[in-house]
């Protein structure tokens, strides 16, 4: 598999575009998850593993629990 | 992992960064908002890191005393981006709750409906 | 209407700055202070992780506006939260007893995993942020796990608050002792990968691995308060 990175760059940019269409508002948080994670194994590739272990502990994991918890305490969809 | 000798790491943060500024500029929720400023944030993170990249080398990391410095990528891209993800996380964190905030004043998150109310 | 224009302005944006992009290649070194630092930096520092000494002991200032950054904001969620009007609360379903047990079990080896983190941060990739960030998300998991369960307020306060002294104290003391600027390294720098080596690095981190972990796990906890 030699064009690895060209596969997940494109599935992160389909991530992110499908990020900006979604109406439910839960769905376009999981979706900007995705895009934290991916660009976390790019950073892998481009030889940087401190980055990766922050992008992957804050970024996906934290960022997202805290959106999360901003949606429950007001409205769900996009109107 | 091959790297291939084009400018795809760069098209790739170059095109997240302007998903972040699309949904920034056109969308009304102010959720929706704060997730595009997400997806800038990290797409800049990635150009910062892709543009630190050296062919063939590995990370700035000595596991044996004498190993060989001809080929490492550069430290200090890598150095600014970890200070940039935290100071990324602070600055959502506060974001949302000022857009809670606005929920109780108004009773909505359009931003519409908020710029034509005046107090 | 809005779509168009912005649409149209962005290609127009995206055409300019890829006619500027081209003309930087990929792969090739550019800068010449990262030379200095892999040369000079097992050295100088006496740690292994050329990152490390970089964000702690080359660039240590930046590292204490950040800590300082973190801080403001944790103190605006704090302020703003608390003028909230207060809806009656609702009662909780508790969890059950499968739930309940793993997330209690789970806990300190989470926090376990965080700590062996950030005290080798000069040794192996890692360091302060990212074990804070674990340590943040054990907290994240007994609130998910275990409903009904907060940590008190009074023992994160003391944490963050000990923890952000210690680190300026000790840059108070690098400028009395030793080289007399701000953050100079003066404990004896050892042997090199082993663990009690590089100064004053091991130390700094500890402080900045507490100080995030119960600064995050505070935010999380103002804003997951029932209304």
């Amino acid at each position: 598999m030699i064009f690895i990175d060209t596969f997940l760059i494109i599935v992160m940019l389909a991530a992110a575009i499908s990020a900006s269409i979604f109406k439910d508002l839960m769905n376009a948080v999981i979706a900007s998850c995705l895009v934290s994670l991916i660009a976390s194994i790019l950073f892998y590739f481009l030889q940087a593993p401190d980055v990766a272990m922050a992008e992957a502990a804050i970024g996906a994991a934290l960022i997202t629990a805290i959106f999360v918890i901003a949606i429950k305490r007001t409205k769900r969809y996009e109107e | 992992m091959s790297v291939l000798n084009n400018y795809v790491y760069y098209g790739g943060a170059f095109g997240l960064i302007f998903i972040g500024i699309y949904i920034v500029l056109v969308k009304r929720n102010l959720i929706k908002v704060i997730i595009g400023l997400s997806i800038l944030d990290t797409g800049i993170n990635l150009f910062l890191i892709s543009l630190g990249y050296i062919s063939k080398g590995t990370a700035p990391i000595f596991s044996k005393i004498d190993m060989e410095i001809a080929r490492m990528v550069d430290p200090v891209p890598q150095a600014l981006v970890l200070t940039a993800i935290v100071i990324g996380v602070a600055v959502l964190a506060l974001a949302l709750t000022l857009a809670i905030r606005l929920y109780h004043h108004y009773g909505t998150l359009n931003l519409r409906k908020i710029k034509d109310q005046r107090w | 209407m809005r779509r168009i224009i912005s649409l149209v302005l962005l290609v127009i944006v995206a055409l300019g700055i890829a006619l500027c992009v081209i003309n930087i290649p990929f792969g090739t070194p550019k800068t010449k202070v990262g030379n200095y630092y892999i040369d000079n930096g097992r050295e100088e520092t006496g740690a292994v992780n050329i990152v490390t000494s970089v964000v702690v002991n080359y660039r240590g200032f930046d590292t204490l506006g950040e800590v300082t950054v973190l801080f403001v904001a944790a103190l605006g969620v704090s302020v703003i939260l608390a003028t909230l009007k207060k809806k009656v609360e609702k009662k909780v379903e508790p969890s059950s007893l499968i739930l309940n047990t793993s997330c209690r079990f789970l806990f300190p080896l989470i926090l376990f995993f965080g700590a062996y983190i950030f005290i080798h941060g000069h040794l192996t990739p890692g360091g302060g942020f990212q074990g804070g960030a674990i340590i943040a998300s054990a907290f994240l998991l007994t609130y998910l796990g275990c409903r009904g369960k907060r940590i008190s307020e009074q023992k994160v306060k003391i944490t963050e608050s000990i923890s952000g002294l210690v680190f300026v104290v000790i840059g108070l003391i690098g400028l009395a002792v030793g080289g007399h600027y701000f953050l100079s390294n003066f404990l004896p720098k050892g042997i090199l990968l082993s663990l009690l080596s590089a100064g004053i690095i091991p130390i700094i981190y500890i402080a900045i691995g507490f100080k995030v972990g119960s600064e995050i796990a505070g935010i999380i906890d103002k804003l997951m308060e029932e209304s």
